[in-house]
């Protein structure tokens, strides 16, 4: 099973740890597990994907989605230790467009 | 012993007259036997003591149907003529089989194939893969195989299993397949090929096998000159004679084609039983489902299993039903994959940013993102199960193809009948081609005993010939005719205990007076005897029944664990027999010690009967008819005693 880590950085920010493979039974707990930091005031979120090892379509919804939980609550949603396999998700969906990875967690809100 | 050079064979009239006569005395002897036993059901029953009466009447059918099955046996025991010339050019390979039997045995039978004259190429088998036994080989010029990475942590299937590792590796058309302490004469291709010229269905001709360290009186009874005379005959005018392991010319192409069916039905039989797990796993998943998206697709792939169950049942080609379902995983995963994309194409629109380029709407991406390796579904346990159900590689073993049968531990005889199931023929050619080594000491030869008793036994109750499809009725009665023979022992055992407890303890399991039973029982008995004599054509026949009634417990023992092993699942504890070099110097006293027992219960039946004939006046003719009937048990059994002294063969010491 994959688990999910969250670490509170600065006032507002949370990065997100899921760390297995982030599939379509591993999605509604990403989705949760962003909503529940948003909720608690940190509305900027970094997932930091480098302890993940596999990633599907309903993973990268669950992405998207948490994406626009995070814009709707003022906040944003950055990916951070993406892997060949999640990078590739990434490009044949195109969302590499839309969503830009960093190379750690800690450059994600550095601007 | 010198072996009998020229074949019994006389020509077809003669054969043909000696029919006539064993006809009638085989017809005869049946129904003076039936006379007998109907007359024991229904008028000589003592009820009062039904608990060894029943047995007892039991036995006696027992003897009567195993009578019946020889009968109709030897009913066709013809022999052959002379056999058809071996036509030039065909390609053979000649196998010897080896385990663990010592380098200068393996090398002296190598040596004897590599000389066979018509051309063909000899291998050596070495499942015990010894170097020593490699250099011996190519120094001989004959070729060696011994078994492949492939086979590492995968069932080795013994013999059967190095034969099926050789056959993947040659190409030769037919296959003479020989122990490794069974030395072939040089013309044994030349008197057997011919057969397969012949008849493009024929799959295995035999011959017999011959032993040249016994001495005439064969201590162990490892002769069996009823089997590879008028039984093998007979079967073979049946259309049935077995494949005995070795001596025998096997046709490739027919071993390949059981490979092949045996192939295709385990193949079936895993998938079917895959696909019904698969749908009770996907059920039960679908109930505890947390996402729509997850129940879903795991109450959509269920009913392609269902659907695909459907067709198989409906006959429909295995490879076909797997495709497809195949295929309508696949359109799950699309389909997943598209809801997933649209559902983040609305949330980015939501978002506001436009020109996103995500969308469902593309079978390129689609496609890409519901691939065997990123399709969503694998996260779903039941469906990878699903799939692996479908894998059609028979990863559990070393081989996809299996020739030679690997249920038994005498693969021999289950594949024959494999061979006969599937429409092929077979020849019994009774002229002895091969002088072959049998084991020296007690110990060895019950072994060896067991072990083919095991073997039958297990193949009667995996496969049984009555039931097993294509064979023809006589075909199933001729295998089943051997396997019934192989339950002899509790038919024995209750011949032993009936008498001694009479004799003791003055229970009567038959109620009748002296002249009905001897009227009904002499006639059946002296007939009977005589059909042996008749069958067997003057061949020493007394051996085998002597070892028939004497090695009861190796019976009961090899039914009991057969039968362990087949339902049970337990090990057989199969050992390979003892050749040249392991004569027992100790009396192996250990191994016939419930032989020792009923022996000692026996005479201490006798000595009570006469005292109570003697002091007591105990009813006569009942006393002396079973003191007779246990002195016959005791000679019977006093073949043990040579067994126990037998030192191994003299002739080999004045060889060395």
């Amino acid at each position: 099973m994959t688990q999910f880590r969250t670490d509170p950085v600065g006032e507002d920010i949370a990065v997100v740890r899921p760390d297995g493979r982030l599939n379509m039974v591993a999605a509604p707990e990403l989705r949760d597990t962003v909503t529940r930091a948003v909720q608690s005031g940190r509305p900027r979120v970094v997932v930091d994907l480098s302890g993940v090892d596999f990633m599907d379509s309903s993973g990268l919804g669950a992405l998207i989605a948490s994406l626009k939980t995070a814009r709707q609550a003022g906040g944003d949603l950055r990916l951070a230790g993406v892997g060949e396999q999640v990078a590739l998700v990434l490009q044949l969906s195109n969302v590499d467009r839309i969503l830009k990875p960093y190379a750690n967690a800690d450059d994600a809100f550095r601007n | 012993m010198t072996p009998p050079g020229s074949r019994a064979y006389k020509g077809e009239a003669a054969e043909t007259r000696r029919l006539a006569l064993l006809r009638v005395w085989i017809a005869l002897t049946i129904l003076l036997g039936l006379n007998y036993v109907i007359w024991r059901w229904w008028a000589s029953v003592n009820w009062s003591a039904w608990w060894i009466s029943v047995p007892l009447v039991l036995a006696e059918t027992y003897s009567i149907v195993d009578l019946s099955l020889f009968g109709m046996t030897v009913w066709k025991s013809r022999q052959r003529g002379e056999p058809p010339a071996a036509p030039a050019g065909l390609g053979v390979d000649v196998f010897i089989t080896t385990y663990n039997e010592p380098v200068g045995l393996v090398l002296d039978t190598a040596r004897a194939a590599r000389d066979i004259t018509y051309p063909h190429r000899t291998w050596i088998l070495d499942d015990g893969d010894r170097a020593e036994l490699r250099a011996g080989a190519a120094t001989l010029g004959v070729d060696y195989l011994t078994r492949g990475e492939e086979w590492a942590g995968k069932p080795r299937h013994a013999k059967a299993g190095n034969l099926n590792n050789a056959l993947m590796q040659t190409t030769g058309e037919f296959i003479l397949v020989l122990d490794a302490d069974m030395v072939p004469y040089p013309h044994i291709l030349d008197r057997t090929l011919g057969y397969f010229a012949q008849d493009e269905r024929l799959a295995l001709v035999q011959t017999p096998q011959y032993f040249n360290n016994v001495p005439d009186d064969d201590p162990l009874g490892s002769q069996a000159p009823l089997f590879y005379g008028p039984i093998q005959e007979g079967k073979d005018g049946w259309g049935a004679s077995f494949f005995c392991g070795s001596n025998a010319v096997l046709r490739r192409e027919a071993l390949m084609e059981l490979g092949i069916l045996g192939y295709v039905s385990a193949t079936e039989k895993a998938v079917v039983t895959g696909l019904k797990d698969a749908r009770g796993i996907l059920r039960r998943a679908a109930r505890r489902a947390v996402t729509p998206a997850e129940r879903a697709a795991l109450v959509a792939t269920h009913e392609a299993v269902g659907d695909a169950l459907a067709a198989v049942g409906n006959g429909a080609p295995l490879g076909e039903v797997t495709f497809v379902l195949g295929e309508r995983i696949s359109e799950l995963s699309r389909l997943a994959v598209a809801g997933d994309l649209a559902a983040i194409a609305a949330d980015l629109d939501d978002l506001g940013i436009e020109d996103h380029g995500v969308t469902a709407a593309s079978a390129a991406i689609v496609g890409s993102l519901a691939t065997q390796e990123l399709s969503p579904l694998n996260a779903l346990d039941a469906v990878r199960a699903t799939i692996d159900a479908i894998d059609v590689g028979r990863s559990g073993e070393a081989q996809a193809l299996l020739p030679m049968a690997t249920i038994s531990v005498t693969e021999d005889m289950a594949t024959s009948m494999r061979l006969h199931a599937n429409g092929w023929r077979s020849v019994y050619h009774n002229e002895i081609l091969v002088e072959g080594l049998a084991p020296e000491g007690l110990a060895a030869a019950l072994t060896q005993r067991l072990r083919w008793a095991q073997g039958t036994v297990q193949v009667l109750l995996r496969e049984n010939p009555l039931a097993l499809k294509g064979l023809r009725p006589a075909q199933r009665l001729m295998y089943f005719s051997t396997m019934w023979s192989y339950l002899a022992g509790f038919a024995t055992l209750v011949y032993l205990v009936a008498p001694v407890l009479f004799l003791t303890a003055g229970v009567l399991p038959v109620n009748s007076y002296a002249g009905p039973f001897f009227w009904r029982f002499l006639p059946f008995m002296v007939a009977n005897q005589l059909l042996f004599l008749v069958a067997s054509r003057g061949l020493p026949t007394w051996r085998g029944q002597q070892y028939t009634i004497a090695l009861f417990p190796v019976w009961i023992t090899a039914c009991v664990t057969a039968a362990a092993n087949v339902w049970g699942g337990r090990p057989l504890s199969f050992a390979v027999t003892p050749k040249d070099g392991t004569r027992s110097e100790r009396r192996p006293l250990r191994e016939i010690r419930w032989q020792i027992v009923t022996a000692v219960a026996l005479v201490v039946a006798v000595v009570a009967g006469v005292l109570r004939l003697a002091v007591w006046g105990a009813e006569p003719v009942g006393t002396l008819v079973n003191i007779g009937w246990v002195c016959f048990d005791l000679v019977a059994m006093s073949v043990l005693v040579g067994a126990v002294r037998y030192r191994g063969y003299p002739g080999n010491e004045e060889e060395k």
